[in-house]
């Protein structure tokens, strides 16, 4: 992992100091709303509904017991006993006091951590694969130059204050699990002629407008990485739509303009910028990847997992579906399910956090990630140790084995805490799960995934959900929208809408008539739903959700 | 044509814990139940100047629709502020 210099660590301090000074001024009176609430939200602080929340960066998802434990004490000490982790590699507190604010940002920084540019119009947490630097098909992990870029974004003068957010996305293998297509800039590491290089993906995002990204360039030498994200963000900053606020992701840029023009502008930028970058970026990576290097991986039979494998039939099920082939012969990642059937999708206790920081500690080299899909991976175990992790997950209640099945759902907060929802999401996810695992079909049903978002903006990945859920506020009452068809892989597709919405009442029974139409309609099991999806389109579906419809025009 | 003015409440988020209050006759409540109900408009539009004034104490203060029986939220927005989260008894169920 990136060790903090002594630069890092008085640049925390520094910008905490003057963070405390401002709350202390707004308590005081000495600042308005309008001219602190800029401030605090470039250190991460927003209010919602019914309180404050402190949105915590967690750069590339990966942090280490004691960044974990931290995490865990933060979330008694100051807060209600839990966090949320979100699909933009953070943490969530949702019940923090203002007052208390500068000192849970102080308590992060003892473990290097914080809440810079989590929020406002700048470059956002820098995400990346949650199986970075472990998994079987990765090309090269992408934590180094993802820091590389939390670094040269930090602060960065020229990008603090941006037509919109703007979020970049790092994957170093050819399987996407960091959706980077659906980023302001998805990167992704490939290799030409022996050397490393980058696929720059640009004018990709969610939301009201949602699009999958454009090559901007299939290729760029890592010595070229910073001039041209520079280059880019510099073109959008004076490019994009500071009219209307909806307009304002470089995906309207790149759509208003065209790739050409941009490319054209971006290569303009490009020389006039490039000068400036003398190399020492790249003796930074050096560094950076120096940090990242691999744990000292160690050779032990696998036969207790074997043992385990055929002799409990509990551990096998998860076994099939939470463990993912490692890079390490011997080794394997655990996905750590914060899914189980009922609870708030991404809501880990403390005491649940202790014990993943614990099992990293003991399992896993010390090294946890979060995942956008707001699971947290053991990215290093033993195949000998996964009998012992699985027991120790089971006690803690984070057995669930239901990664990528249909109760393993995105859900953004919604209206149970966001000020920008239109309709809950968290109690939809719930009832999916709860209803999935009582009919006891999950595992039959196989690969499928449902994201919910509570609200146009997409926090819940909707539109790349294979079933998508979108709540809106439809003349006052709850009504849930359904997409089909999305995917947010290295084969991304928007979803497709698949009618008039649901009432909250509506909802289950609707999913459930899906994937009932699903299993009939598979060719074999092997069949995934959105094989078959893509195999048949939307009418079939569209009759099972809409029996009705059917009925009428018969 | 304009929207005929419909019975509220003013609200607004404490500056300090940050959760929903209501203006009561003297001063802000936690519970609904003790804001003063606005039948008036002009009264309400006082009202909703004085919170506004009030800018080290609360944030964004804002005219909500109610049902004075109760009084009680007519859309569930202003249900859930009132009440808290559907996932946990927390937030003001929790005093309840």
């Amino acid at each position: 992992m990136y060790s903090y210099t002594e630069f890092d660590d008085a640049f925390l301090a520094e910008r905490n100091a003057q963070f405390r000074a401002q709350v202390e001024r707004r308590i005081d009176g000495s600042l308005t709303e309008d001219e602190f609430k800029p401030l605090r939200l470039m250190n991460g602080l927003y209010l919602q509904l019914h309180a404050y929340m402190l949105r915590v960066a967690i750069p590339y998802g990966t942090l280490n017991g004691r960044q974990m434990d931290q995490l865990a004490m933060i979330a008694e000490r100051w807060d209600k006993g839990y966090g949320h982790f979100t699909t933009r590699q953070n943490i969530q507190y949702n019940w923090p006091e203002l007052r208390d604010v500068p000192d849970m940002l102080d308590a992060l920084a003892e473990v290097n951590m914080h809440a810079i540019q989590t929020s406002g119009n700048t470059i956002r947490n820098v995400t990346a694969d949650h199986f970075a630097g472990a998994a079987a098909d990765e090309v090269a992990d992408p934590r180094p130059v993802a820091e590389l870029i939390r670094q040269w974004s930090t602060d960065h003068p020229e990008f603090q204050f941006l037509p919109r957010k703007f979020k970049v996305a790092v994957s170093g293998a050819p399987h996407d699990r960091a959706v980077i297509k659906a980023h302001d800039i998805g990167l992704r590491i490939v290799e030409r002629d022996g050397a490393l290089g980058f696929e720059v993906i640009v004018g990709g995002g969610l939301g009201r407008t949602p699009m999958i990204g454009k090559v901007l360039y299939d290729f760029v030498r890592s010595e070229d990485l910073l001039p041209t994200l520079e280059a880019i963000v510099s073109v959008y900053n004076l490019l994009g739509r500071r009219d209307n606020k909806y307009k304002a992701r470089i995906k309207i840029t790149v759509h208003e303009n065209g790739i050409e023009d941009i490319r054209a502008r971006v290569d303009a930028r490009y020389a006039l910028i490039r000068a400036q970058f003398t190399g020492v970026d790249q003796q930074m990576l050096a560094r950076i990847e120096a940090d990242f290097a691999a744990p000292a991986f160690v050779e032990k039979s696998i036969a207790p997992f074997e043992a385990a494998y055929t002799n409990d039939p509990v551990f096998r099920a998860w076994a099939d579906t939470n463990v993912d082939a490692h890079r390490a012969p011997g080794y394997a990642i655990v996905s750590i399910s914060l899914k189980a059937h009922g609870a708030t999708p991404g809501d880990a206790t403390a005491d649940q956090m202790r014990v993943m920081a614990d099992l990293a500690r003991r399992y896993a080299h010390d090294e946890l990630r979060i995942s956008h899909e707001q699971n947290v991976i053991l990215p290093h175990v033993h195949r000998a140790d996964l009998p012992a992790v699985h027991a120790a997950l089971k006690d803690a209640g984070l057995g669930t084995a239901n990664i990528g099945l249909i109760s393993d759902i995105i859900a953004c907060p919604g209206m149970d805490y966001c000020a920008l929802a239109t309709a809950r999401s968290i109690p939809i996810a719930q009832e999916i799960a709860t209803r999935f695992d009582a009919l006891k079909i999950e595992h039959d049903v196989g690969p499928l995934k449902i994201k919910i978002s509570g609200c146009i903006n997409a926090c819940g990945h909707h539109h790349v959900g294979h079933i998508g859920i979108l709540g809106l506020d439809r003349a006052g009452v709850e009504s849930y929208q359904i997409t089909l068809g999305g995917d947010g892989t290295e084969d991304a597709a928007i979803g497709e809408r698949a009618g008039p919405g649901f009432s909250a009442d509506e909802i289950i029974p609707a999913i459930e008539r899906l994937v009932m139409a699903y299993l009939d309609l598979r060719q074999d099991p092997s069949e995934t739903f959105l094989a078959t999806y893509r195999r048949l389109g939307l009418a079939p579906f569209k009759s099972a959700l809409y029996p009705e419809a059917k009925a009428d025009a018969a | 044509m304009p929207k005929a003015f419909k019975p509220s409440v003013v609200t607004a988020n404490a500056l300090l814990e940050g959760d929903v209050v209501y203006m009561g006759a003297s001063g802000w409540v936690r519970d609904l139940a003790q804001a003063e109900v606005l039948t008036d408009e002009a009264d309400a539009d006082i009202r909703l100047i004085e919170a506004q004034a009030q800018a080290d104490t609360v944030v964004g203060v804002y005219l909500a629709e109610v049902d004075p029986d109760g009084p009680t939220p007519t859309h569930f927005r202003e249900a859930f502020r009132a009440k808290g989260p559907s996932n946990y008894a927390h937030g003001k169920q929790e005093t309840a």
